[in-house]
């Protein structure tokens, strides 16, 4: 057995079960109505200060509607999960702009790319200048630490990026499996302060569903200490007790549900609408020159009133409807 | 003048390279295009597996990312990313295709910066699943441009391993036994390791391309086999799905 090993990278949240059991023992119960709206869910669920996950993968179901919201709110010093996040991110790191500053703190398994769609101009900008703390993990790392959270253990043992410069960067340890000798890495939990997902359905309770790969979200809605849902739809409790195989998050995991109908565009939503790549095009575009980015996100984010504004300046109802065209392969809608 | 241009070349050299029945996990663009490819050619059991939580689509066209709704069209599963890794991590999954990144003589990857890692002259995405996948997997395979910018002696940083330091080194680095890298599939060359030394090998040429040019275009000393073969052109039933079904748009292959 060759010496273990400590990762170098800073640890930004504490892994302690009990001091998350302590926090889980007083989150509300209670069966109540937790619609409200995307203003007021973000107004008073998220603080300056606070660790944000973002569910859904960059540019697909992601809760476009809040992470906008949080950049119009001007929420400061936020720490970030940087798991699978393209456009999710690169509105996150539209807040770090003129000497403000939105992210602080970032654990890094993808950031700054949009896949195939290439670098993001201004995340890279911003993760460059250094004003960000950042730590190294993969994809499936943060996953697992969010697992962990998820089962209330301190940490969990996996078996990647262990010989690695992204294992040297992490707040990991390698530890010696009590039963094999075998070495393992062990990823401490990740409790966030709040989690943004969107979904396709839920009930005014908060009792979700999602069609298509959950990534993720199915561990970060557990994890997390406040969740705020944004839905496609809202449906009625008696249908999701009519099919509660079909739940993915259980209502009392969750804060706030606000219905926001294409609450993922420029995303993809499977089954719903695909991704607006031209729009997607365009942000990439804006950000190549930092004055026109700072018109571009006057024009699309502070200068609206909510994000259903944001889809009448992105082509409105005819464009959504184009876009449930691509996503239903629709013959003659070509991508 | 050939009739395909290189990275048509690249997919199919790599999309033969995927047997019926195996299951791989793929990153975006090339490496989806030739398992695109092979689906639809000779493997039509071939269980492409997206980290996303995708598993086994009839692709009806490339994804563009790899949690998209493409990526679970027809699909046998809808899941999550733990699902798919934890597959990989028990060793149910035989392949991974990676795409472009800085590379060493020994597999090693670099997707995380370029220059000083504290003020990186590039901030890139990172691990994503790249590092998980190159972990798990039996056998990786990265397709990827061939020149000295990216065939490097020493990586700005290691995001992924390949074979680490050398022979035994993911064992006792922890990494599951019996892994690593396979083979590297460029505009110049399709290379293996070779396996006392697990040092990158030339062991096909494309067309018109000599041993010297790789060399040229590799940073660091690279090997060959006893037998360089030359690598069989992209036939003309791969081009034709290749251009008119996995990239109709000539996204990758260009126009």
């Amino acid at each position: 057995m060759s010496e273990l090993k400590v990762g170098t990278g800073p640890l930004f949240m504490d892994p302690d079960p009990d001091a998350a059991r302590a926090f889980f023992r007083t989150k509300s119960r209670a069966q109540t109505n937790k619609l409200m709206t995307v203003k007021q869910a973000v107004a008073t669920l998220v603080k300056d200060g606070d660790y944000l996950a973002s569910g859904g993968f960059g540019t697909n179901r992601i809760a476009t509607a809040l992470l906008h919201e949080v950049l119009r709110q001007r929420k400061r010093d936020l720490g970030f999960a940087g798991h699978t996040t393209t456009h999710d991110f690169q509105i996150m790191a539209a807040g770090n702009m003129d000497g403000e500053r939105l992210l602080a703190r970032v654990d890094i398994s993808y950031i700054v790319g949009l896949e195939a769609r290439g670098l993001s101009p201004h995340a890279r900008r911003v993760m460059e200048s250094g004003q960000v703390q950042v730590c190294e993990w993969s994809n499936y790392a943060l996953a697992c630490r969010f697992r962990a959270a998820m089962m209330g253990v301190p940490y969990l043992p996996v078996r990647s990026m262990l010989g690695t410069d992204t294992f040297e960067k992490s707040a990991a340890r390698t530890v010696q499996c009590p039963f094999t000798g075998k070495k393992v890495a062990a990823l401490p939990a990740l409790y966030p302060d709040v989690a943004l997902i969107h979904v396709h359905e839920a009930d005014v309770y908060g009792n979700c569903r999602i069609r298509g790969v959950t990534i993720a979200d199915y561990e970060v809605a557990r994890a997390a200490k406040r969740v705020i849902i944004t839905t496609e739809r809202l449906i009625s409790n008696d249908e999701i007790r009519s099919a509660p195989h079909l739940t993915v998050i259980p209502g009392f995991c969750v804060d706030a549900v606000c219905e926001v109908p294409f609450g993922s565009y420029p995303g993809n939503m499977a089954g719903e609408y695909f991704s607006d790549e031209e729009h997607l095009r365009l942000w990439l575009q804006a950000e190549k020159d930092e004055q026109a980015f700072a018109a571009f996100l006057q024009k699309y984010i502070y200068g609206v009133a909510d994000f259903e504004e944001y889809l009448r300046l992105c082509g409105g109802m005819a464009r959504m409807q184009k876009l449930q065209a691509i996503e239903l392969m629709v013959p003659g809608e070509g991508e | 003048m050939e009739n395909y241009n290189a990275i048509e070349l690249m997919i199919c050299v790599a999309a033969r390279l995927l047997e019926n029945g195996a299951t791989v996990g793929v990153g975006t663009g090339a490496p989806c295009a030739a398992a695109m490819l092979a689906q639809k050619l000779y493997a039509p059991e071939l269980v492409v597996i997206f980290e996303g939580g995708g598993v086994a689509p009839l692709l009806p066209s490339m994804p563009i990312s790899v949690g998209d709704s493409r990526t679970t069209w027809k699909a046998l599963q809808a899941t999550s990313m733990c699902e798919v890794m934890d597959a990989c991590q028990r060793g149910m999954v035989d392949y991974t295709f990676l795409g472009g990144a800085q590379i060493d003589a020994y597999g090693n990857l670099n997707s995380t910066v370029a220059g000083d890692y504290r003020r990186p002259k590039v901030r890139f995405p990172g691990s994503g699943g790249a590092n998980d996948f190159a972990s798990f997997c039996w056998r990786t395979m990265v397709i990827t441009q061939h020149d000295r910018r990216r065939f490097v002696t020493t990586l700005d940083f290691l995001t992924t391993p390949g074979y680490l330091t050398g022979p035994g080194a993911r064992e006792a680095a922890g990494l599951p036994a019996g892994g690593g890298p396979y083979k590297v599939i460029t505009d110049l060359a399709v290379m293996g390791y070779h396996q006392q030394s697990k040092r990158m090998q030339v062991e096909s040429l494309h067309p018109g391309v000599t041993f010297e040019k790789v060399q040229e275009n590799t940073g660091f000393e690279i090997l060959c086999v006893p037998e360089i073969r030359e690598t069989q052109r992209p036939q003309e039933a791969e081009l034709q799905v290749l251009r008119e079904q996995v990239d109709p748009y000539r996204y990758l292959i260009g126009r």
